[in-house]
């Protein structure tokens, strides 16, 4: 009883540092970022806004957070709207190489984006004549995260009984009916989760950015010219702590949907 | 039989040269309750799925109501089928669930509203029509998946095994009802199950399947009494086997050496013909067991008790007839207070006895 007590102890400890490993740097950001100080170090020294008011006025940040917007919304779209046909040719066909043809898609999961940067964009630029833009970043995003919502797609749609899509053909439903009656509503918590998924992983990503952006910056690039001026970290800070912030109220908004969508009352056919 | 609801001519389904059924050709007639039956893997759900176009055959086809279906997906077909996990849509309401298949049929509201009402009343489940799924019992869901398909009005229901997971009880209260729908609707329904009790309780005709051939196809009773293979025979109840030799056929009746010098009798079937090895298969309670040598009877085997055990309404017995066979087992009714006691006695000398009209003569 003594040692269990004792290893529970130890166990509780070792939580305890993980969770502060994990997250006091995300919440000092936000500390951070109200410090009327340009240095970012203790002691504080005073609460200010001025540094959320530059986010107002630095138009170049600005046009960096609506250039990863934009790619990233097209980027999850997309993304989900690939990893659909493939989870669903996955789970329910009988494909031939069909081993092969998953492992192919899974595969940018493990290279590294720097050898697909460099490639694609030796391709882009020598074998296509293709000028760089965010739409080279958001094909390169497509590609990184495909893998990650066939992932999720797959899951859900091993997840559910094959019978339902079947007794919906049986009642009358063509396949694309079947697809958008029943299909559709019992793979949304996972189409939710691969639009988020998606979303975050474009909308962070550096290297394939740095890589294949053309004139315009997304903000990570943006972020990371930022840090070699001192005096625009603050900036950057305050920047940081809004971005935490929206995330916080996606993944609870996704949270809210996902349980909705299993005790949902209110989804009608009539 | 009139002009047959369903007509499956040489259906195959053919996986290189492995074949999940192979070549069955049977009608079922307008307002029958058939079952396939058989053990797991004999194909039997695998030609249901096939009648309901959710799979498609190698070779032949199928003719529903005179139609022939080819590779018709389900929704173009008059079938409907009751899954065996019920497939109710969890993401909606019982009523939605029954309406489902009414909405394709371009009802108005009022009509399917009316319509999934009556069917939630002919199933029992009035006041439940709000509820999902996971808020209703397996017997209710079970009914529910009953009431969708059969409010779409099919020529012919499929049942995949319908009450494989319910308990005992709920099972067979579930039978009765699904028998009485059945006559009340007058719809074909084709019903699999590996179950044979349920089988020949509820249907008009059941075809036996076994490695994808469909082995026979008869009532209840014919193929309990009348079994055409050994297989049939003993895949429904129980079965004792003699195997032996046909030494004569005279007046109907063959004679089959089963032992040297030991003969039985046992009525001739066509084909039969001195000379050929055969089986003859006698039921469990077509024998009797008595303690002195009878005199008179069709077929006298003596042998030794092996095994007794009282069952209340019977007793059942195992003897041993000949080194080297398997046991006889034999069914006893305790019609009167005490039988033979002296039987049950292991090592006691007994003589088993049957008429030739008990014993079937089957292949080998």
């Amino acid at each position: 009883m003594e040692s269990l007590r004792k290893h529970f102890n130890l166990l509780s400890l070792f939580a305890v540092l993980y969770l502060a490993f994990l997250y006091v740097p995300v919440l000092l950001l936000p500390l951070f970022s109200f410090n009327d100080n340009i240095y970012v170090t203790l002691p504080f020294k005073g609460f200010t806004l001025k540094w959320y008011e530059n986010l107002m006025a630095n138009s170049a940040l600005q046009a960096a957070l609506w250039a990863s917007v934009k790619v990233g919304v097209g980027v999850s779209i997309g993304s989900t709207f690939f990893g659909l046909l493939a989870a669903r040719a996955m789970t329910r066909y009988r494909i031939p190489f069909r081993r092969g043809i998953y492992a192919l898609i899974m595969l940018p999961l493990v290279i590294p984006y720097m050898v697909i940067g460099v490639s694609t964009l030796v391709i882009l630029r020598r074998g296509l004549d293709v000028d760089l833009s965010l739409w080279t970043v958001g094909a390169s995003h497509v590609l990184i995260t495909v893998p990650l919502s066939m992932l999720v797609l797959i899951a859900r749609m091993e997840g559910f009984d094959r019978s339902l899509e079947e007794a919906s053909r049986d009642l009358g439903d063509s396949a694309w009916q079947s697809f958008r009656r029943v299909t559709l509503p019992l793979v949304m918590p996972g189409i939710v989760s691969s639009l988020l998924l998606c979303f975050i992983t474009s909308f962070d990503e550096y290297l394939l950015a740095f890589f294949l952006a053309g004139s315009e910056a997304t903000l990570p690039i943006f972020i990371f010219s930022s840090l070699r001026f001192p005096s625009k970290i603050p900036d950057v800070l305050a920047l940081g702590s809004l971005i935490l912030m929206v995330s916080i109220v996606l993944v609870v908004f996704a949270e809210w949907l996902r349980r909705r969508g299993v005790s949902g009352s209110d989804s009608s056919v009539l | 039989m009139a002009a047959p609801m369903i007509s499956l001519k040489s259906v195959s389904k053919r996986f290189g040269t492995f074949a999940a059924v192979d070549s069955a050709s049977f009608d079922i007639a307008p307002g029958e309750f058939f079952s396939l039956l058989g053990p797991s893997g004999c194909g039997k759900t695998t030609l249901l799925r096939m009648i309901g176009g959710f799979e498609r055959q190698t070779e032949g086809d199928i003719l529903i109501d005179g139609e022939a279906m080819g590779i018709r997906p389900p929704n173009q077909r008059p079938t409907n089928m009751v899954f065996q996990s019920y497939a109710i849509f969890p993401h909606l309401d019982i009523a939605e669930n029954i309406a489902y298949g009414l909405i394709n049929r371009g009802l108005d509201k009022a009509s399917i509203a009316k319509k999934v009402a009556q069917a939630l009343d002919m199933v029992r489940l009035s006041g439940l029509g709000n509820r999902r799924a996971n808020q209703i019992s397996g017997g209710q869901r079970q009914r529910v998946a009953l009431a969708r398909a059969i409010v779409c009005e099919p020529k012919v229901l499929l049942l995949d095994e319908p009450l494989g997971a319910l308990d005992k009880k709920l099972r067979e209260e579930m039978q009765i009802e699904l028998r009485q729908l059945q006559k009340s609707l007058g719809i074909t329904f084709i019903f699999v199950t590996h179950d044979q009790e349920e089988a020949l309780s509820l249907s008009d005709r059941i075809a036996v399947m076994a490695r994808g051939q469909v082995l026979q196809i008869d009532t209840a009773a014919a193929l309990y009494e009348r079994p055409n293979c050994r297989e049939v025979a003993g895949f429904i109840g129980n079965m004792n086997f003699f195997e032996g030799r046909i030494v004569s056929i005279a007046g109907g009746v063959a004679a089959i050496e089963i032992a040297p010098g030991q003969h039985v009798r046992v009525p001739a079937t066509n084909g039969a013909a001195p000379g050929e090895t055969a089986i003859v298969a006698v039921r469990p309670e077509k024998i009797d067991a008595v303690a002195t040598a009878p005199q008179g009877s069709d077929n006298v085997v003596s042998g030794r008790a092996l095994a007794g055990s009282y069952l209340g309404d019977r007793s059942l017995l195992l003897a041993d007839w000949r080194e080297g066979t398997a046991p006889i087992s034999v069914s006893l009714q305790n019609r009167r207070s005490a039988v033979d006691a002296d039987i049950f006695t292991k090592d006691a000398e007994l003589w088993l006895t049957w008429p030739i009209e008990a014993g079937v003569l089957l292949k080998n």
